[in-house]
C-alpha cells in the first residue's frame, strides 16, 4: 500500500517526513486530517449558530427593529463584499487543484490572490464600519446617532439631546404620559394605514406590540417601571384569567419584552435613500448589536483565515508541498471555503430585509 | 470515490472548467437574491426566498468547492449535522418566544408586593 | 500453548521480556521533566491530565468544605454572605469547567482510548497536548478569579445580574471559553481516532463499550461546546461594550441567555456522565467474568443518549418565563432520556446475574455507583415533571440531584476507573484493603452530605442561600458532618494511592483478567503501545483467561485441549 508513495517520494527514506508515525498509510493520514478539519467546521457552525439565533428571535418578534435598521447598511457594499468572497473561493479552490496538479507558482499566486480577496473584503468592511461609527449607529449603551443618523431618527429637536440609545436617557421627563399616548395614537394610525414599510409586513403586524403600540411590552428597569405605571395593568391583560396569563408572579423586571421609548413619535424620515414613514422602533440599537456581532466575529474568521493563507505560501516557497502532499493546502482551503459560507447567510440576513 | 483512480490517490482533481461553472452559478444567485430583496414583495416569504437561496450557494460551495461530493460521506454527514443542530436550536428558541407573545404584560410589569 | 514451569519467560505472562525491555515503558522512556512538557504520547499526556483535574478537584474539593462548615448553623459561621457567594461560585465552575468535564474523557480516556482500540496513538498528538495546555491557561484564567475580586453569579452566569455584578465575570468567562476550546480539541481527536485508527479487524461492535461511551461524548464536546464558546463571549461584550442583548434594561431578553446557556449546559452534564457510564460497562462486566449483556443496546443507548441530550435543556428553564409550550414540550423530553440511562442499568443487572462477582475496590464503586445513580437519575424524573418542578427548582432538592448525578456518578465512576487502571497506568498495586475502606466511607459521607440535601429542599431550603431558617438546621449539621466524613476518605485514597506509587507492588499486566487490548500489554505499556498490530477478539468473552498464582494475576491460555 504504502510502497508506491515512498518510491515516488524523496527517495531516500523509508517513509517520507511528512508522514507520522503512528499512521499507517499516506491516505489514512489525509483522510483523518481532513475528517478532523470537518469536524473544526462544525464548530465554528455552531459557534456562529448563537448569533443566528439570538438574530433570528429578535427578528420573529421585533421585525421592525430590523426593517428600521437595515436602512443604514449599504446593499451596494454587501454585494461587492459577497462577490469578492466568492471570487476568493475560486481561487482557493482552484489553489487546491494546482496544488494537487503540482503546478507550485500557480498555487503560490492563487493563494496570494486569495488572501488579496481577504483583504480587500476587510477594507470595505472597515468603510462600511467607520461609516457607522462615525454615525453612532453602534451596539447598546454605545447607541448614540449623530449627525446625518440623527437627523434621520431624532428629528430636530432630539439631535441637541443626543443620547438615544443608553439606557439610561430612555424615559425622557419631557414626554408626558400625554405625548406618549398621542404617539401610540399616530401609531396606530400609521398601522391602520397599512404603511408596507412598517407594519405591513406580516411579522410585525402580528407583532403588535411593538411596532404598533410603541409602547411595547415588558422590561423596564425597575426604578422606571415603578414611576410609570406602578402596579396598573392594561385592561386587556387584566381580563385574562390569572392563572392563563402567567404561571409565576410578576418580577420587579418583566420577563422579557421591550422597554416603552419615549421617541415614539411618528416621523418621516429619510434614511439612507429610502423613504420611512410611521414610528421609529424602539430598541433599533439591538440590531446594530447583532450586525456589529456577526460581521464582527466573522470579520475575525477572515482575519484568521488570512494569517492561514500567509503561512501556506510560506510553506509553499520553502517546497513543503507536492501532488502527494498538499493536506495544509486543502485543508486553510476549506477553512476559507467555511468563512464565505457563513457571509453567504449574512449578506442576505443583513442586508436584503424587507 | 467512484472517480478511476486507486485508493492512494488523495483528493479529487476538480476540472477548471467545474470550478468556474460554479463561481459563475454563485455571482448569478448573488444577483438574484438582491433582485428578488429589492423587486419583490412578497412579504414574510422574502425572508424563505433568500434564505433558499442562500442554501443554493451554499450547497454550491459545499459540493464542488469543498469536495463534498467526492469526499468520505462521514464529512458531508458532520456539515448536514451541524446545520440540523443549528436548526434545532434556533427552532426551540423561536418557539419559545414566539409563544411568550401572548403571555407578556403589556407595558412595564407591576412591582411585586413586598410588605 | 503448553505452559510448563521451564519454558515460562516474563513475556509469556504479559511482562516485559526482559529488564532492558521494561525500560521502554513509557513513563520511563524518554526521561527527564523536559520530555514530559513537550511529549506526544497520549499516555503521558493523560497522566499530565490527571495530575491538574486532581489538583482541581483538590481546590474545589476545599471550597466545598468552606461552603459546608459556613453553612454549619444559621447566619455568619465562618464567612461573610458575599465571600459565600464567591465560594459557590467558583466551587462550581472549578469542579464542572475544570474537573468533571474534562476528567473522565482527557484524564482517563487519553490514557485508555489508543489503547483500548489498538492504536498507536490518537489522531492529532500535537492537538492533544495543545488542548492540554489550554487547560492550563483556561485554568489559570479562572483562577485567577479568585485575587481579581471573586465572581459571585453562580456557575451559570446568568445574566442580568453577571452584567451589573462587580466581581471578576470577564476573567472567569474568558476561562470557561477557553477550557471549551480544550474540550473541543479533545473530542475532536477522539472521534477521528475512532474513525480512523482502527486496527485490521477492530470492527464497530468488538470496540469495547468504553470506546463507544467516549464516542457519544465526543459529539456532544464537538456539537455543544461551541454555543458556550458564544455565549461567554457575548457576555463578555455584555459586559465590556454595553452590547445589550440580553439586557432587560436596552430591551435584550435574559431568558434568551439561559437558552443559549443550557443548549450547552445540559449536554454538558451528559459529558459528564456518558464516560462514567462507559467505564461501568468495562468495570461490571471484567469483575462479574461474565459476558456483558445487551452489548448493542448499551453501545447504541450511548448514542441516542448523546443526541437526546440536545433535546431537553429547556427543563433547567420551567419557572424561568419559558413559554408554556415550551415547558410542556422539554418536560416530555426530559422523560425520555430516562428509557436509554435504564437499558444500561437494567443490562448491567443482568450482567451481574449469575456471574462471579469479585469485589474488588473498583467493582465496590461500581455498585455504589449503581445505587448512587439511580438516586439521582430517579430524582431527575421528578424534576422534570413541570408541576412538581416549579416547587422544588432552585431548592436544595436540585443540589442533591445533582450532586448524586455528577458525584455519586461521575466522581464515583471516576474513582471506579482511577482503581481499575491504576495498576496500567503506573506498574503498581494498592492496598486493596485501604481500597475497599476507603470506598466504604466515600460512600457512607456522599449519602450523608446528600440525602440530607433532598429532603430539606422537598421542605423549601432554596439553593445558594448564605442562611436558613432553624427548622433546616438538623439536615445541615447531617449534611456538613458528611462532607468531613468525605474529606477523611479522599485523604485516605491520597495517601494510599501515593503510596503505591512509592512502595506498591509490582502490578501484573492483566491484574483483573479483562480482555479488552489494554491488558494485553505490560504494565506500564511501553511507549511504542503495539509492536505490530494486535490481535481483535471479543472484548468481553473470559473463557480463555486464567488466574495465576505465580504472578499474582491474570494470563491468556487457550482452554484445554483446544490448541
Ligand atoms: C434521567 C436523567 C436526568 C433527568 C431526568 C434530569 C432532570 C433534571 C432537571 C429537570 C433539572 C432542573 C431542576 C431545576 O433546576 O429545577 C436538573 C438539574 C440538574 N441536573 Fe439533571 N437530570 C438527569 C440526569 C442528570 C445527569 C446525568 C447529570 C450530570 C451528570 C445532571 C446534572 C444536573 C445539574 C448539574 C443540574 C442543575 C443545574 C443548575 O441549575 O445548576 N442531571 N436535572
Ligand atoms: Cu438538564
Amino acid at each position: 500500500m504504502g510502497k508506491k508513495h515512498s518510491s515516488d517520494g524523496a527517495g531516500h527514506a523509508e517513509h517520507p517526513k511528512w508522514m507520522q508515525h503512528h499512521f499507517d498509510t499516506p491516505s489514512q493520514q489525509f483522510a483523518s486530517s481532513k475528517m478532523g478539519m470537518w469536524l473544526f467546521l462544525a464548530t465554528e457552525v455552531l459557534l456562529f449558530a448563537g448569533l443566528f439565533c439570538a438574530y433570528a428571535v429578535y427578528r420573529a418578534n421585533h421585525m421592525e427593529m430590523f426593517v428600521f435598521g437595515h436602512q443604514f447598511l449599504d446593499v451596494k457594499w454587501g454585494a461587492i463584499n459577497t462577490c469578492v468572497l466568492l471570487f476568493s473561493s475560486l481561487t482557493a479552490a482552484w489553489s487546491v487543484r494546482a496544488a494537487q496538479v503540482g503546478q507550485k507558482t500557480l498555487m503560490i499566486v492563487l493563494l496570494f490572490l486569495t488572501m488579496c480577496c481577504g483583504g480587500g473584503f476587510m477594507a470595505i468592511k472597515y468603510v462600511e464600519y467607520s461609516h457607522k461609527i462615525h454615525d453612532g449607529l453602534l451596539w447598546g449603551t454605545q447607541y448614540k446617532p449623530t449627525g446625518h443618523a440623527a437627523e434621520v431618527i431624532h428629528g430636530e429637536e432630539a439631535h441637541a439631546a443626543g443620547d438615544l440609545g443608553g439606557a439610561h436617557g430612555r424615559v425622557d421627563a419631557g414626554h408626558t404620559e400625554a405625548e406618549q399616548v398621542a404617539a401610540i395614537e399616530a401609531a396606530h394610525g400609521a398601522k391602520a394605514a397599512g404603511d408596507a414599510k412598517a407594519a405591513g409586513d406580516a411579522h410585525t403586524a402580528g407583532d403588535a406590540h411593538a411596532a404598533g403600540d410603541g409602547n411595547a411590552t415588558t422590561a423596564a428597569p425597575p426604578a422606571e417601571a415603578g414611576a410609570m405605571h406602578a402596579t396598573e395593568l392594561p385592561a386587556d391583560v387584566l381580563a385574562i384569567d390569572a392563572a392563563e396569563r402567567s404561571a409565576t408572579q410578576p418580577a420587579a423586571i418583566g420577563p422579557r419584552g421591550l422597554v416603552p421609548v419615549a421617541e415614539t413619535d411618528a416621523a418621516h424620515a429619510e434614511a439612507g435613500g429610502h423613504h420611512w414613514e410611521g414610528p421609529i422602533p424602539d430598541n433599533v440599537h439591538i440590531f446594530f448589536g447583532i450586525y456589529f456581532g456577526m460581521t464582527g466575529l466573522h470579520g475575525i474568521h477572515v482575519l484568521i483565515g488570512m494569517i492561514i493563507l500567509g503561512w501556506l505560501i510560506y510553506r509553499a516557497l520553502k517546497n513543503d508541498f507536492s501532488p502527494e502532499y498538499f493536506t495544509p493546502v486543502d485543508l486553510g482551503v476549506l477553512y476559507w471555503h467555511l468563512v464565505d459560507l457563513i457571509w453567504i447567510f449574512l449578506f442576505p440576513l443583513l442586508y436584503l430585509i424587507g | 470515490m467512484s472517480h478511476g483512480h486507486d485508493s492512494e490517490q488523495v483528493g479529487h482533481i476538480v476540472p477548471l472548467w467545474l470550478l468556474f461553472g460554479v463561481f459563475f452559478a454563485l455571482i448569478i444567485l448573488t444577483a438574484l437574491t438582491v433582485w428578488t430583496a429589492t423587486h419583490l414583495h412578497l412579504g414574510a416569504f422574502n425572508i424563505w426566498l433568500a434564505l433558499i437561496i442562500a442554501s443554493m450557494k451554499a450547497t454550491l460551495v459545499a459540493l464542488f468547492f469543498m469536495h463534498l461530493i467526492w469526499d468520505k460521506p462521514y464529512n458531508g454527514i458532520v456539515l448536514v449535522g451541524a446545520f440540523m443542530f443549528v436548526i434545532l436550536f434556533l427552532g426551540i428558541s423561536l418557539m419559545d418566544t414566539a409563544e411568550n407573545m401572548p403571555d407578556m404584560y403589556e407595558g412595564p410589569a407591576p412591582a411585586v408586593a413586598t410588605e | 500453548m503448553n505452559v510448563t514451569d521451564t519454558s515460562i519467560t516474563p513475556a509469556d505472562l504479559g511482562g516485559y521480556a526482559s529488564r532492558e525491555a521494561e525500560s521502554e515503558n513509557f513513563l520511563s522512556y524518554p526521561k527527564g521533566i523536559l520530555s514530559w512538557l513537550v511529549t506526544l504520547d497520549h499516555k503521558r499526556i493523560g497522566i499530565l491530565y490527571l495530575i491538574c483535574i486532581l489538583t482541581a478537584f483538590f481546590i474545589g474539593g476545599m471550597f466545598a468544605l468552606l461552603i459546608r462548615t459556613e453553612l454549619l448553623t444559621p447566619g455568619p459561621t465562618i464567612v461573610d454572605a458575599d465571600t459565600y457567594n464567591q465560594l459557590f461560585t467558583l466551587h462550581g465552575a472549578i469542579m464542572i469547567f475544570l474537573f468533571i468535564i474534562p476528567g473522565i474523557p482527557a484524564a482517563l480516556g487519553n490514557f485508555a482510548l489508543p489503547l483500548m482500540l489498538g492504536a498507536k496513538d490518537v489522531a492529532f498528538p500535537r492537538l492533544n497536548l495543545t488542548s492540554w495546555y489550554l487547560w492550563l491557561i483556561g485554568a489559570a484564567f479562572t483562577v485567577f478569579s479568585l485575587v481579581n475580586g471573586g465572581a459571585d453569579t453562580g456557575w451559570t452566569f446568568y445574566t442580568p445580574y453577571s452584567t451589573q455584578t462587580d466581581g471578576a465575570i470577564i476573567s472567569i468567562t474568558m476561562g470557561v471559553f477557553i477550557l471549551g476550546f480544550s474540550s473541543i480539541l479533545t473530542g475532536l481527536n477522539f472521534l477521528v481516532t475512532i474513525h480512523r485508527l482502527r486496527p485490521p479487524g477492530m470492527t464497530w461492535f468488538k470496540m469495547p463499550l468504553f470506546l463507544w461511551a467516549i464516542y457519544g461524548t465526543a459529539i456532544m464536546q464537538v456539537l455543544a461546546t461551541p454555543v458556550i464558546g458564544i455565549t461567554m463571549l457575548l457576555l463578555i461584550v455584555e459586559r465590556t461594550l454595553g452590547f445589550g442583548i440580553f439586557d432587560p434594561a436596552l430591551g435584550g431578553d435574559p431568558v434568551l441567555f439561559q437558552h443559549f446557556f443550557w443548549f450547552y449546559s445540559h449536554p454538558a452534564v451528559y459529558i459528564m456522565i456518558l464516560p462514567a457510564l462507559g467505564i461501568m460497562s468495562e468495570i461490571f462486566s471484567v469483575f462479574s467474568r461474565k459476558h456483558i449483556f445487551g452489548y448493542k443496546f448499551i453501545a447504541f443507548s450511548s448514542i441516542v443518549l448523546a443526541i437526546l441530550s440536545f433535546l431537553v435543556w429547556g427543563h433547567h428553564m420551567f419557572p424561568s418565563g419559558q413559554s408554556q409550550l415550551a415547558n410542556f414540550v422539554f418536560s416530555a423530553l426530559t422523560f425520555t432520556v430516562s428509557i436509554p440511562t435504564a437499558i444500561k442499568m437494567f443490562n448491567w443487572l443482568a450482567t451481574m446475574y449469575k456471574g462471579e462477582i469479585v469485589l474488588k475496590t473498583p467493582m465496590l464503586y461500581a455498585l455504589s455507583f449503581m445505587f448512587l445513580f439511580g438516586i439521582g437519575g430517579l430524582t431527575g424524573l421528578f424534576l422534570g415533571a413541570l408541576a412538581v418542578d416549579i416547587h422544588l427548582h432552585d431548592t436544595y432538592f436540585v443540589v442533591a440531584h445533582f450532586h448524586y448525578v455528577m458525584f455519586g456518578g461521575t466522581v464515583i465512576a471516576f474513582l471506579a476507573g482511577l482503581h481499575y487502571w491504576w495498576p496500567k497506568v503506573f506498574g503498581r498495586m494498592y492496598n486493596e484493603t485501604l481500597g475497599r475502606i476507603g470506598a466504604a466511607i466515600i460512600f457512607v459521607g456522599f449519602n450523608m452530605t446528600f440525602l440530607s440535601q433532598f429532603v430539606m429542599g422537598s421542605q423549601g431550603m432554596p439553593r445558594r442561600y448564605y442562611n436558613y431558617l432553624d427548622e433546616y438546621t438538623i439536615y445541615h449539621h447531617i449534611s456538613t458532618g458528611g462532607s468531613y466524613l468525605m474529606a477523611v476518605g479522599f485523604f485516605l485514597i491520597a495517601g494510599y494511592l501515593l503510596h503505591s506509587l512509592l512502595k506498591g507492588k509490582r502490578a501484573p499486566a492483566n491484574p483483573w483478567g479483562g480482555n479488552t487490548l489494554e491488558w494485553h500489554v505490560p504494565s506500564p505499556p511501553p511507549y511504542y503501545n503495539f509492536k505490530e498490530a494486535p490481535r481483535v477478539g471479543d472484548p468481553y468473552d473470559f473463557s480463555e483467561i486464567h488466574w495465576d498464582e505465580r504472578i499474582e494475576g491474570y494470563v491468556f491460555r487457550k482452554a484445554e485441549g483446544s490448541a
